[in-house]
């Protein structure tokens, strides 16, 4: 989850009351966000995903400053008619569909103010515009534009400009190849044969979007006191919210906010549109699902302590909120605005009735039943590798379930045996005592016939490793867990790559062929350099279950 | 000291060496003395000597013992006489000799500078040399030599023992072929204590038993035997036995938790279609946590098939316009094939999904519960594993609210032995009010995070089971608690399965 730093000077400012620590702790979790550090000039918040308004100092000020009962209610954003227009070419339908643009006249910045601007962007890039896949964000210096402003597509070899912090005017092409960021973005155009770019009506190009802006026109400093605001991608939604963040954000900078005609082919669209989202909803409906008591007036200043408005049954939902899309993420902020510390816990008094997983239950009096044989109980993990798997084996790898994108190497299939896992711990173990007489159980992974095309099935499997380790004394094992089950079953001589030839046979119970016993072969202990003998069985618990069911 | 109750307290073994032992005597020649094994007498001095009655001094020496010709010339006499017996009643060749007195060449020409030193024999030079003895020669051969005592000495020896003309005979094996070795050795030294003496004095009962056998009870025969009082203090070998793995003694308590408090328990897979994990979660398909990074996909096989038509239409609809959930949706076109990739799932949750889906309304209340291995991505470390434990619940309750939720989660952690919970703001796309949930530590004296939980969004619940019902569920991590109970500093000694470790762990004991 994304980060932000914020200085406390500019903090202290936007609330408008200086906050001793550990209040600004306290209240900082519980509104919501977590806070992974405190600083002499800054602090370090986690925003979670679905507040991308709280990306930025102003954003998150606003949200406190409420929290806290300073500054409560529904922030009202004015927005004043420029009449200038965006000019949007036809072929942009398949090449980035959608802007959405704003004007910002009398910037008061500063460098503080500047470097929070260029940070709102760039934590709003990666996450809620799914870094610029989504939507892409671009601020000009309104003095060195031509208006109108052209949105259209060209060829890589036609964009010719001087991007950002770069020396010289090189080509989309090039920039994609050399500039880090073209580097870095490269990607979100691929395949395409045009790319977007904004312009002004003196075709000097503002910026190959969401790639990179051009540095004579499309860099922000502390003088500039106008400019240009555009959100452009795939999805008008997330386009729409993120102009709406920036502009809420730069107004709350004191900055004045002026709409755009965006002109489509087929439509205009004025942007932006700072005004409150009417949503409906029930007191008693929020009161239900929380628990709670609230009459209307206490649940209308719940809401402003959440900078919501309240009007006759609905909530006021400010432009910067896209998160709010059902009753139920309202009754979450009166939550918050009324305390996760004040909710009473209350255990319900509906009884219902318990019941343990019956093929658990049968597993647990197996697992008992192994360990009253002076065996220990293993726990490994469910991945594996194909080498455990198989080659340590002497096995032919097949129908095993694969992993596309393991981080390890060594991990990258579901386990096949729980006999191969429980070698691996025998020759992890060398140098501890023997015996090591050992078990476990658990889902194995095959590809099959199912929902997902993958068969768990749950298996045990026993070694016994010891000087003496033999036919019989694993033989025993295995007829004293089946007999003890109420069960009885059957070796038939076969032949396992695993097992010495002639001391292995597969447990048959009833018709259904159950599982395998022998002594492991002495090329599969030396490929687990285990230096003593081992002999071993592993069946499956989820045949065995059917069958007790059937007893 | 009562040395009667004392004498009762010895061993057979002590019993045969007490007679043995002397105010001071060497480990070598009391193992001769008793006639035991090394080891025997070795047990019966050390039990000795942790009853105070025998002290046992170790000192490092230089020790002369015979080698392996001394043995031979012990046992069948010095290569010297041997030779001087082979001539006694006739002259013999050189040959002959080494023949009839079993001497090799090395052994025979020793032996004749030897003996023509002494005089003992005269050579004549014929075709060979022809050797008979002399007058002396037939006195050297009735007298024990000086070498011959040597060898008859009770090896080992202690070299700083030995007397003058000894050490000459020492000096003198010492130039010969492997009849003496020297080494240093740690050398013990036995010696009665004050308690010692009076106790080896005192006449010791025989009528002792050691062992309880079954044929003294056939015969009735304790009745008249003693039985040899143990040192119960003293400490005894080790031993270990079968058990349940420490995490599975774990996971079954907080199942009886669950239990107890009217849950039933929910199974299903680990590998999960997208569908299931994540859709029917109302996780938007371009969340950042679908991403490959933390998700575990499956390269083979790669895709799942999508269930009930009836499901898949609700989903999609939820997800791109809200359906009839009262909800807006994510507003984006929900693809079908991305719902179909299978994974390892990433959370319990999709078995609660499942489990939402499989109810009737004629089911409620109901309340389940899930501890499961669940999979994220990750390189490990000792702080991440690429696998662990959840613990899941769902209340599906019509009347249901967030204090129960609260309620529910505050009775487990007090179960869990953690009796002080609060909840934060947290965020998961489904759940709404999400809370994260920490307990009090009690020994670190800090919040401790332990869990994710909330009230199921609509758009969760109402696709899968048809009407809109709250359903409080959470999350819990296992691992860190199991990691605390047993002081485990780095995760992934949880699975480490180590078998001395698991031997000797102390078992779950809330």
């Amino acid at each position: 989850m994304p980060t932000i730093t914020i200085n406390r000077k500019v903090l202290d400012k936007i609330i408008g009351k200086k906050l001793p620590d550990k209040k600004l702790k306290d209240r900082i979790s519980m509104l919501g966000t977590d806070l992974e550090s405190v600083g002499e000039d800054d602090i370090i918040v986690e925003i979670f995903p679905n507040r991308p308004d709280m990306l930025s100092e102003q954003g998150f000020g606003r949200a406190l400053s409420s929290f806290i009962g300073e500054k409560t209610g529904l922030r009202k954003y004015t927005v004043k008619k420029s009449g200038e227009k965006v000019i949007v070419s036809k072929e942009m339908k398949s090449v980035r569909p959608y802007t959405v643009c704003a004007l910002i006249k009398n910037l008061k910045l500063d460098d503080e103010k500047v470097r929070e601007i260029i940070q709102i962007q760039e934590k709003l890039h990666i996450t809620f515009c799914r870094r610029r896949k989504k939507a892409a964000i671009g601020i000009y210096p309104l003095e060195n534009i031509k208006l109108p402003i052209y949105f259209c597509a060209r060829k890589p070899e036609d964009i010719v400009f001087r991007p950002l912090e770069w020396k010289k005017e090189i080509n989309a092409k090039q920039i994609l190849e050399q500039h880090p960021t073209g580097i870095e973005y490269k990607h979100l155009v691929k395949g395409m044969k045009k790319y977007a770019v904004f312009h002004g009506s003196d075709n000097e190009i503002l910026s190959f979007t969401p790639v990179i802006n051009s540095h004579h026109t499309g860099k922000i400093t502390d003088r500039t006191k106008e400019a240009f605001l555009e959100v452009s991608g795939s999805d008008l939604h997330t386009a729409n919210y993120v102009l709406n963040i920036m502009a809420a954000s730069l107004a709350d900078m004191g900055a004045d906010i002026y709409s755009m005609e965006v002109v489509y082919p087929d439509k205009t669209l004025v942007t932006p549109d700072l005004s409150a989202r009417k949503m409906k909803f029930s007191v008693s409906y929020i009161n239900k699902w929380l628990g709670l008591a609230l009459d209307e007036k206490k649940l209308k200043s719940l809401l402003e302590k959440m900078g919501y408005g309240y009007e006759k049954g609905h909530a006021l939902i400010p432009c910067y909120r896209p998160d709010v899309i059902h009753p139920v993420d309202l009754a979450e902020d009166i939550a918050i605005a009324y305390g996760y510390e004040n909710f009473r816990p209350e255990l319900s008094t509906k009884g219902t009735v318990a019941k343990e997983d019956e093929f658990e239950k049968f597993r647990k009096k197996v697992s008992s039943l192994l360990a009253g044989l002076n065996l220990l109980e293993l726990n490994s993990y469910h991945i594996s590798g194909k080498d455990i798997q198989f080659r340590l084996m002497e096995l032919k790898a097949e129908d095993y379930v694969e992993l596309e994108n393991s981080k390890s190497e060594e991990y990258n299939i579901m386990r096949h045996s729980m006999l191969a896992n429980l070698m691996q711990v025998l020759k992890e173990n060398t140098h501890n005592e023997y015996p090591q007489n050992i078990f476990e159980s658990g889902y194995v992974f095959r590809t099959g016939d199912s929902e997902t095309g993958v068969i768990e099935e749950n298996k045990v499997a026993v070694v016994l490793c010891d000087r003496d380790a033999d036919y019989t004394k694993i033989r025993q094992v295995l007829d004293y867990l089946i007999a003890s089950l109420g069960l009885e079953c059957a070796v038939k001589e076969a032949s396992h790559p695993s097992f010495i030839e002639g001391r292995c046979g597969k447990v048959v119970c009833g018709k259904t062929e159950i599982g395998v016993i022998g002594e492991v072969s002495p090329k599969v202990i030396s490929n687990f350099s285990v230096e003593m003998p081992a002999a071993a069985f592993e069946i499956s618990l989820s045949a065995l279950f059917g069958m007790i069911e059937k007893v | 000291m009562d040395m009667l109750e004392l004498s009762r307290k010895l061993h057979p073994l002590e019993r045969k060496v007490l007679p043995n032992l002397e105010k001071t005597i060497s480990f070598e020649q009391l193992v001769e003395k008793c006639g035991m094994q090394e080891v025997e007498v070795m047990r019966a001095v050390q039990w000795m000597e942790n009853k105070g009655i025998v002290t046992v001094k170790k000192e490092e020496k230089e020790i002369i013992s015979l080698d392996r010709n001394g043995l031979d010339y012990k046992k069948n006499g010095l290569p010297e006489k041997r030779f001087l017996d082979a001539v006694k009643d006739k002259a013999l060749s050189l040959a002959e000799i080494g023949k009839k007195a079993g001497l090799d060449q090395n052994e025979l020409s020793i032996s004749m500078g030897l003996l023509r030193k002494k005089n003992a024999i005269d050579v004549k030079k014929d075709k060979e040399l022809i050797v008979s003895i002399s007058k002396e020669g037939k006195e050297f051969l009735k007298k024990e030599t000086a070498e011959e005592k040597f060898l008859d000495l009770h090896f080992p020896v202690e070299e700083s023992k030995l007397e003058k003309d000894q050490k000459a005979v020492f000096d003198e094996f010492m130039k010969r072929k492997e009849i003496v070795k020297k080494d240093r050795r740690a050398m013990r030294e036995i010696s009665l204590t004050g308690t010692g003496e009076k106790l080896s004095k005192l006449k010791i009962s025989d009528n002792v038993a050691d062992k309880l056998t079954s044929k003294m009870l056939k015969e009735g025969s304790w009745q008249k035997k003693e039985f040899r009082k143990y040192d119960v203090e003293i400490n005894v070998p080790k031993i270990s036995g079968g058990k349940r793995h420490f995490t599975n003694q774990a996971v079954e308590y907080i199942k009886n938790i669950w239990l107890d408090l009217g849950f039933r328990e929910m199974t299903g897979n680990m590998v999960q279609t997208s569908f299931w994990d994540l859709d029917a979660l109302f996780v938007p398909q371009d969340h950042p946590a679908r991403d490959m990074q933390d998700t575990f996909y499956l390269k083979t096989p790669k895709k799942g098939k999508l269930p009930d038509a009836r499901f898949v239409k609700r989903v999609k609809a939820t997800h791109e316009n809200g359906w009839t959930t009262g909800s807006q949706g994510w507003k984006s076109a929900w693809d079908a094939e991305k719902a179909k990739e299978n994974l390892l799932r990433t959370h319990t949750t999709v078995l609660s999904a499942q489990t939402i889906a499989s109810l009737k309304k004629e089911d409620l209340p109901a309340k389940f519960f899930a501890v499961g291995k669940c999979f994220r991505n990750e390189t490990m470390d000792w702080k991440h594993l690429f696998e662990f434990y959840q613990v899941e619940g769902i209340v599906v309750d019509p009347d249901a609210n967030f204090r129960n939720l609260l309620g529910y989660l505050k009775e487990f952690f007090r179960k869990m032995g953690y009796p002080d919970v609060r909840i934060r703001p947290g965020h998961f796309p489904y759940t709404e009010p999400s809370a994260e949930v920490d307990v009090w530590h009690p020994v670190k004296k800090e919040w401790v995070e332990l869990g994710g939980s909330g009230i199921f969004r609509p758009e969760v619940t109402k696709p899968l089971f048809g009407t809109e019902v709250p359903v409080l569920a959470w999350g819990l991590g296992l691992d860190r608690i199991i990691k605390e109970n047993w002081n485990i500093k780095d995760i992934r000694e949880l699975y480490k399965n180590d078998l001395k470790q698991l031997r000797e762990m102390k078992i779950w004991l809330k």
